[in-house]
């Protein structure tokens, strides 16, 4: 992934983009051009009703999917011209991703779901353990650290794989209403990992929530209905 | 990259132990089916050539009678005497020896034992064209042969029943009517050749048997034994047209009298039980194809409730070589031990079986490796196939897959 010309463009910038999901009659658009840009270190909250593209725009941004018309570019690279490899390279390298459904491996303990993105990065069994350790004592799930998917709750599923999004220290950390499962208590704590990883390590964060309390934690609040951006604004200091 | 993919791959396979097993078992069977069935073929193939060794080498048998077939009589041709053997011998070159013989099954008698056998009459040649070896004593000599003196020579299983473990040499037995000395004991030729036993036998001089048991000077078989290097169809045409000569068969009558020529019964049966081994083959090659397309079943089966795994693996950065690569190590560890179990349990029930069926157990490496080829072949067609579709799907197409 050479850096080029990355230095001027922005981190993520969305261009123009759209999404159509079938053909024909049947189609139907997820997104209706949608412009924006994140810089590096910000922490952005996405927010509207549901089956309003959010999702969508996410899977884009991670390089799991492609925009049907418009750009997306990352570090100033055109994401849908690169080959399949390439964007798996991204993935890999540069991008954390947390799933709205878990997505955990079934019958595969919490300590090696964890551990999996660092396996294809070639890391040695030992420090793929002792970085998925750390990254599951960082959520709060040290103690179940050998069960398996099916052994945890709804919340711990989340926490794990909240924990295999930043066990590799991405460069973006992409999460879909990661708190979507858990009680406020538990909801504070991982929006305040979250934004301690943003402030400390400087790992720019995209969340999806639909609670406004968790919203609360980002910097910048953008707004979709229907496939559009709404609105965006920086989020408004209580007087 | 590749250490991490097949440490990755046990770890699937042990994380699969039911499927993994299942899989296994579809090969395993398939492969023990196939090298057994092709292992028992060849032993039983090699069991008849070598029961039709021990009758003798190059041997014509010639038999007074057409030869037996259907709407054909053996009956009323009349039988031969010594001195067409004399003839045969005199008048044919290429011949290395000719045994005339008559026989007749008898009670014979030693003490308290008796026991029924086949009591044949010939000459010295009978040994040399049969084969036979001694163990103990002599056989009967030229002036012992031309008096018609009762002696005997016996074989092993006729020495169990009459004297059990002692040597039967200078004893006497009872044989119909008369007394006989026993001056020899035969070398067993091993149980139940071709449904018979060859060591149930009693061996006298031609003239002995003629005088005092079947009472005529009838000779019912000729054993010809043909030199090496003279080809047994040459022998037998000259013996052919000899005996039409001494017989007074004009051109236009059959023979009334028969030559078998042990190279042609070795050649059908050795035949016959090469179409029985392709025959066994197939029924077992089909086995493997059954168990081939259980493994192709499993395979599929295992591939679509894995793409949900495919696409977690694809979103977290595996590239799609990576993702087939862990599926082909799998499939190949796999079809591995499944042919490996194969080759195992076939080695141990082909032993097993000959034992069972009294034939030589031969290993063939052929059909060994061919076995486990083609088993491996289908474990990786089936196991690497379907895992390419999925490791080409779009992550997020794999990740919503139910
Ligand atoms: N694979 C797909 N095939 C067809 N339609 C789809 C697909 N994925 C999403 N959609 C449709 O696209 C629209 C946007 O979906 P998306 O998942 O982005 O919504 P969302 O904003 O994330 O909603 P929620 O808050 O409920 O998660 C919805 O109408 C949905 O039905
Ligand atoms: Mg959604």
């Amino acid at each position: 992934m050479g850096d080029g010309n990355s230095a001027d463009a922005p981190l993520i910038e969305l261009i123009g983009v759209t999404k159509t999901y079938g053909e024909g009659a049947a189609a139907l658009q997820a997104l209706r051009g949608v412009d924006l840009r994140v810089e590096q270190g910000e922490f952005v909250a996405i927010m509207g009703p549901s089956g309003s593209g959010k999702s969508t725009v996410m899977n884009i941004i991670g390089c799991l999917d492609i925009p049907t018309t418009g750009s997306y570019r990352f570090r100033g690279m055109a994401v849908e011209r690169l080959s399949r490899n390439q964007r798996a390279l991204l993935r890999r390298n540069y991008l954390g991703f947390v799933f709205q459904g878990y997505n955990l491996l079934a019958r595969t303990s919490a300590l090696e779901n964890v551990a999996l993105p660092l396996l294809y990065r070639g890391e040695s069994v030992s420090r793929r353990h002792a970085a998925a350790r750390e990254a599951l004592a960082a959520v709060g799930l040290s103690d179940r650290e050998s069960h398996m998917p099916s052994e945890l709750s709804g919340g711990q599923q989340q926490r794990a794989a909240i924990a295999r999004a930043i066990v590799t220290h991405p460069a973006v950390l992409l999460a879909d209403e990661p708190t979507g499962n858990l009680d406020t208590h538990r909801s504070r704590e991982i929006m305040e990992l979250i934004a301690t990883l943003n402030r400390d390590r400087g790992i720019t964060v995209l969340l999806v929530t639909h609670e406004p309390d968790m919203a609360e934690y980002a910097r910048r609040i953008v707004r979709f209905v229907d496939g559009m951006v709404e609105s965006d604004r920086p989020r408004m200091e209580p007087a | 990259m590749f250490w991490n993919t097949l440490a990755l791959a046990i770890k699937e396979i042990r994380r699969n132990l039911m499927r993994s097993f299942l899989t296994v078992l579809g090969i395993l069977i398939g492969v023990a089916a196939v090298i057994t069935m092709v292992t028992l073929g060849n032993g039983a193939t090699a069991a008849v050539s070598e029961r039709i060794a021990s009758l003798g080498s190059n041997l014509l048998m010639v038999r007074p009678g057409q030869r037996l077939g259907p709407g054909r009589d053996s009956a009323g041709a009349p039988p031969f005497k010594l001195a067409d053997a004399q003839a045969i011998e005199n008048q044919i070159g290429g011949i290395k020896a000719i045994a005339p013989t008559v026989s007749r099954t008898i009670t014979v008698v030693h003490l308290a034992n008796n026991w029924s056998t086949s009591v044949v009459g010939t000459t010295r040649d009978y040994f040399t064209v049969g084969n036979w070896r001694l163990a103990a004593g002599r056989v009967f000599n030229e002036a012992e042969q031309r008096s018609g003196k009762a002696v005997c020579v016996v074989g092993q299983t006729v020495r169990a029943n009459l004297f059990g473990s002692e040597n039967p040499v200078g004893s006497t037995i009872r044989v119909g009517r008369f007394t006989c000395e026993v001056i020899g004991l035969l070398v067993s030729k091993g149980q139940a050749s071709m449904g018979m036993d060859q060591d149930d036998t009693i061996v006298m001089p031609l003239r002995t048997v003629q005088r005092r048991i079947t009472g005529n000077q009838d000779v019912r078989m000729l054993l010809v034994s043909v030199s090496d290097g003279t080809p047994t169809s040459v022998v037998r045409r000259n013996i052919e047209s000899l005996l039409r000569e001494r017989r007074h068969i004009t051109a236009s009558e059959d023979d009334n009298f028969n030559v078998l020529d042990t190279r042609e019964i070795a050649d059908t049966l050795s035949g016959t039980t090469q179409v029985l081994t392709l025959l066994l083959g197939a029924v077992a090659a089909v086995s493997l194809l059954v168990g081939g397309v259980g493994i192709m079943n499993i395979m599929l089966v295992s591939v679509t409730e894995r793409t949900r795994e495919i696409g977690i693996r694809l979103a977290i950065g595996a590239l799609e070589r990576e993702v087939m690569l862990q599926f082909l190590i799998e499939a190949v560890v796999l079809s591995t031990l499944g042919g490996l179990a194969g080759v195992l349990l076939a080695t141990v029930g082909s032993i097993v079986l000959t034992r069972v069926m009294e034939v030589p157990y031969l290993f063939n490496a052929t059909i060994n490796i061919l076995a486990c080829a083609f088993s491996a072949a289908i474990g990786v067609i089936f196991g690497y196939f379907p895992a390419r579709r999925a490791a080409r799907l779009d992550p997020i197409v794999a990740l919503r897959h139910e």
